[in-house]
């Protein structure tokens, strides 16, 4: 088993109920295979499924089709078919996900938001709060902003946190939806050395770069999503 | 490891509604189940059943091992006091408005065997504090409470005594919105803090991604659909969920 992230003839359609029960087909027969410490890049126009391919891996959009092998703890675990309490311990332990935005908790300050991952696979407290505040000054976060609730934050700031969320824990495979997408300059320089790092020590990552510069620098290959009626 | 609470083919009718229509439910240690749907889905009907309040047509509800329809009244009250917690709703059915605040928290204690005073008093003071009502108000009666307070000390009441599986009937229901966040705020921490099984009735889908691992949608009986909270809001698959995610239903 050398991959560490496998989707076989992957499909996924939409019904829509409430608009006559119309199907909405996004991806067919998809095929992809991401190795330790590779980064794969999804290309494609915009609305060609490059999220909802990025969120059935993350198990958040149901497979329609096929299956979508993960290696979790040295096992292979297919995401379309485990039940909601494995995706969860997958989710714990081995894959990680940045969306385009951060969810924000209520009343929980940006420093818990980023230690509460890794609080959850049993590091302790202190420890998860060091890391949660290094990781955020790495990123510019200002040090006043750290323990306060990012519901009032400004959309970089906001991602700032998300990306440290995500990168805390130290994932086996992450997925990045659009990560430098509301990041100035000096922040895309720090996220690429976090994604650099994190493929020296093995991790798979799937992104979506909307920034060719950030695309070209971490990937090792395109991965192109096209759109259905285009390749059919 | 298996399910703490595990009930299977569930059935319950008055006259010719359904209110429960063959539903199986598993709940996990430390797992946060959310069921939703609109009023009159069967919801409270499920959570009285599972909690032994009220006897179903058919089916079985095992908890722990032990057999929850076929038990005397005396052990299904010995789990309440001891392996259960219960939110209801409206704070004056799960408090006692004419015992003090303090009596209130300590009262779950004793019944559990706690006998010192001294100690049943600080742990009551703690507790007040930690769901952030000032412990100066030990000794005040839950009536002169708002209704979040009210909330938060039935909320102490239930946990003090560390329950493993604590049903929540629509613990936000009654409350003004910005009060129902903090509520919901707290519920999320103490759940998390003490790793509680929960069982959460609710129509109010936002609580329920807050607080859930796991949503079951109800209707007229049935459930529907169930599965990760997240997958089931953001790529919910039967036209029921799709309409409850798209439209604020009336509780
Ligand atoms: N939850 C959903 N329900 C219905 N349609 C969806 C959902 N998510 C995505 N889609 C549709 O899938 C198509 C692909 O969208 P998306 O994956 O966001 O594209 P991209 O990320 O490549 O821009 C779009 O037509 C979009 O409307
Ligand atoms: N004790 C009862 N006698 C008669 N009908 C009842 C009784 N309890 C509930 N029902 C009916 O069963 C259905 C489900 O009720 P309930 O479980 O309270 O729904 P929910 O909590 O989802 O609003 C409703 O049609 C309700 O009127
Ligand atoms: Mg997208
Ligand atoms: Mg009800």
């Amino acid at each position: 088993m050398s991959f560490a992230l496998r989707a076989e003839n992957l499909g996924k359609s939409f019904t829509l109920h409430l608009q006559g029960g119309v199907t909405l087909p996004v991806l067919q027969a998809l095929e992809l295979t991401v190795a330790p410490g590779e980064c794969v890049a999804l290309s494609g126009p915009s609305g060609a499924g490059k999220s909802t391919l990025m969120r059935c891996l993350y198990g958040n959009y149901g497979a329609g089709s096929g299956r979508i092998l993960i290696r979790h703890h040295d096992a292979s675990v297919d995401l379309a078919t485990a039940d909601a309490r494995l995706v969860r311990e997958v989710r714990r332990d081995t894959l990680g996900y940045v969306s385009q935005f951060l969810r924000v908790i209520p009343r929980v300050p940006a420093i818990e938001i980023v230690a509460e991952p890794l609080m959850a696979r049993g590091v302790a407290r202190d420890a998860a709060l060091a890391r949660a505040e290094a990781l955020l000054t790495r990123l510019n976060l200002p040090a006043r902003l750290h323990h306060l609730p990012p519901a009032t934050f400004s959309g970089g700031e906001q991602q700032r946190v998300n990306l440290a969320r995500g990168f805390a824990p130290g994932y086996p495979v992450l997925l990045l939806d659009e990560p430098t997408a509301s990041l100035d300059a000096a922040n895309r320089e720090v996220v690429i050395g976090l994604i650099a790092e994190a493929k020296a020590r093995g991790a798979a990552i799937v992104g979506i770069f909307h920034d060719a510069e950030v695309r070209d620098r971490v990937a090792d290959r395109l991965f192109d999503v096209a759109p259905l009626h285009e390749a059919a | 490891m298996s399910p703490l609470l595990s009930a299977r083919g569930l059935e319950l009718r008055f006259g010719r509604i359904a209110a429960l229509d063959g539903v199986d439910l598993d709940i996990w240690p430390g797992e946060v189940v959310a069921i939703v749907g609109e009023s009159g889905s069967g919801k409270t009907t499920l959570l009285r059943v599972l909690s032994g309040l009220a006897a179903p047509d058919a089916g079985s509800v095992i908890f722990d091992g032990q057999d929850v329809l076929g038990m005397n009244e005396a052990a299904r009250r010995h789990l309440m006091r001891t392996q259960w917690g219960f939110v209801h709703q409206n704070p004056r059915d799960g408090l006692r408005m004419g015992v003090s605040a303090g009596g209130n928290i300590g009262e779950r204690l004793m019944a559990t065997g706690a006998r010192h005073y001294g100690n049943i008093r600080a742990a009551a003071a703690d507790w007040l504090r930690r769901v952030e009502i000032d412990p100066e108000r030990l000794d005040a009666l839950p009536r002169t409470f708002s209704g979040g307070m009210q909330q938060r000390l039935q909320i102490a009441r239930t946990l003090v005594t560390h329950p493993r599986l604590v049903f929540m009937d629509e613990p936000t229901g009654g409350l003004d919105v910005s009060v129902q966040a903090r509520l919901l705020d707290l519920i999320r921490a103490l759940v998390a803090e003490l790793g509680l099984s929960v069982l959460l009735v609710t129509h109010d889908i936002a609580a329920a991604r807050l607080l859930a691992h796991r949503i079951l949608v109800m209707r007229h009986g049935q459930v529907v659909e169930q599965g990760l909270t997240d997958r089931v809001l953001d790529d919910p698959q039967h036209p029921y969920t799709q309409l409850l995610v798209t439209s604020v239903l009336a509780a």
